[in-house]
């Protein structure tokens, strides 16, 4: 038994997508907005609405959400644990698993974010004394989350005989789909190459445009049993599997995981294959998270797409885009030139692309994949279809 | 705007107590004497709690390295690039740390080099304390 052909997202919704800091609202407000978006989008009256899944420590708390909305009764409330965007995908898997297990009948999978209002990520919070894990690394200046993945790309670049140039077409690939999506934060400042070779190294092996920005904003998808979608008579994404965790040991302490040199999906991938009954080669278009580009590498390899011998080769600009390249990438501009929503506007493009709807549209993609948070601990990816593939 | 200061747990005190006094120690299972290292509660491999610290040969080979130049904390500002590096030990079941490689930030690093611990005492902080950095 599995999710596969049960559960379908049925309505997607985001903000008007901000710089950080510059949101004109709280944190919760955009959350609200996000969501009552995607119910009209799904033409779902938002007082169906029974479950909230999230992931991250969002600071949106459903029994909030429910109340501030009004929901008869709240059935299903979840938080995804682990950091970064690895949750992502997850918490769709979790939303979808308790629409199909009957726990709850219409749960909307957020993500909201004000950093304005809010700590952000790329910078610590200064001073002061730190202990367990960071006292191990913090006080070497090791301390970001760039900081924290460079150590493990460096590590895969030098065991493969990846050239970081390898990183630039993903950057560009965003930059590039950012250009025809109106709502992309990086609309109308496209990215040249030789703008990225120019730009400054933030840690090695990853310049200013390997990162990912941070933004305000929120993003929603509304979750229904596969019946219910088509009752529903509009286009629905159909979940054909999705999959979470991480390697043995993949959170050692101190940088000690014994598969160092991974984005964490060498495990997970495998899983979201079998339960879809589907390979790298069925995929009509990606949307890989990218904290750093480095990490969207190895997640593409270790989904099978390619031999990480083969990066330098196969990572071509051409190869990325839609709407006729290999593998389209990232189609909306994604965290690096779409919004850093932490990963949700993927889950999103993901639909958007499935539905015909895409700014960036790739021809006749039935099949779409989503990949969330590449080395992080737990990891986790998902395989959308439209209602032929079931 | 000092540097971040570590500061020992419960789990972690004997290593911190070990670099004030120019000593690297690594937990080690009484069990079955395999190497162990982040510190955790629990042998990985026998599931025993009866882990003891044992001081290690203080020398190593480059697992990774980075060369970080975006100033993230305030105590970085003004401070120019530097490189980090991962050490796995060899003569320790090849446990793995972190640390600053010492001289010149913008030297070659080569990954499989061998370097040498540095312990490097921060004796006015609150608490005192000794880091671990590397020389090639």
């Amino acid at each position: 038994m599995s999710i596969r052909g049960r559960v379908a997202i049925v309505g997607v919704g985001e903000t008007a997508y901000y710089k950080h800091g510059r949101a004109r609202e709280s944190e919760f407000a955009l959350a609200l907005r996000a969501i009552l978006s995607a119910c009209e989008d799904a033409g779902i009256d938002p007082r169906q609405v029974d479950g909230f899944a999230s992931y991250s420590n969002d600071r949106n708390d459903p029994s909030r959400l429910a109340a501030a909305l009004g929901l008869p009764e709240l059935r299903f409330s979840n938080m995804q644990w682990g950091g970064g965007g690895g949750g992502g995908s997850a918490a769709v898997g979790n939303a979808a698993a308790a629409v199909a297990a009957g726990y709850a009948d219409c749960v909307v999978v957020f993500r909201a974010l004000a950093q304005g209002q809010f700590q952000r990520f790329g910078s610590a919070p200064p001073g002061g004394t730190v202990s367990g894990e960071a006292a191990l690394t913090f006080p070497y200046g090791l301390i970001s989350p760039a900081q924290r993945f460079a150590m493990r790309v460096m590590r895969f670049m030098h065991e493969h005989g990846v050239r970081p140039e390898a990183q630039r077409p993903i950057a560009l690939a965003s930059y590039h789909h950012a250009q025809s999506n109106p709502r992309a934060v990086m609309h109308g400042r496209p990215l040249s190459a030789e703008a990225y070779d120019a730009s400054r190294f933030i840690v090695e092996p990853f310049r200013l445009y390997d990162c990912c920005m941070e933004n305000d904003g929120a993003a929603a998808l509304v979750l229904v049993s596969a019946e219910r979608a088509r009752d529903l008579r509009r286009p629905a994404a159909y979940l054909l599997g999705v999959a979470q965790g991480s390697e043995y040991r993949n959170a050692a302490r101190g940088h000690n995981a014994p598969t160092y040199a991974s984005a964490s999906f060498t495990t997970v991938a495998p899983h979201l294959w079998e339960m879809a009954g589907l390979g790298a080669k069925d995929v009509d278009v990606v949307q890989s998270y990218e904290n750093f580009t480095g990490g969207v590498l190895m997640s593409l390899v270790e989904h099978g797409f390619f031999a990480p011998e083969e990066a330098n080769e196969f990572l071509t600009f051409d190869n990325l885009i839609a709407p006729r390249g290999r593998l389209p990438l990232n189609t909306s501009g994604g965290n690096l030139a779409e919004c850093y929503m932490h990963g949700l506007e993927l889950q999103i493009e993901a639909v958007r692309q499935l539905r015909g709807q895409s700014t960036s549209q790739v021809e006749d993609a039935r099949v779409g994949l989503v990949i969330s948070g590449p080395m992080v601990t737990p990891v986790s990816s998902m395989l959308l279809g439209t209602e032929d593939t079931l | 705007m000092p540097r971040p200061v570590p500061e020992a747990d419960q789990l972690d005190a004997p290593y911190w107590e070990g670099t004030r006094g120019g000593e690297l120690r690594v937990q080690r299972c009484r069990g079955c004497r395999g190497f162990q290292w982040g510190p955790e509660w629990i042998c990985h491999r026998c599931l025993a709690f009866d882990l003891e610290w044992v001081a290690v040969a203080p020398r190593g080979r480059i697992y990774s390295w980075e060369r970080a130049w975006h100033p993230v904390h305030p105590a970085l500002r003004d401070h120019g690039p530097y490189v980090v590096v991962l050490v796995e030990l060899p003569e320790a079941g090849h446990v793995r740390m972190i640390g600053n490689l010492i001289g010149d930030p913008m030297q070659e690093v080569t990954i499989g080099a061998s370097v040498a611990a540095v312990f490097e005492p921060h004796d006015d902080a609150t608490p005192a304390f000794t880091l671990v950095q590397w020389k090639g």
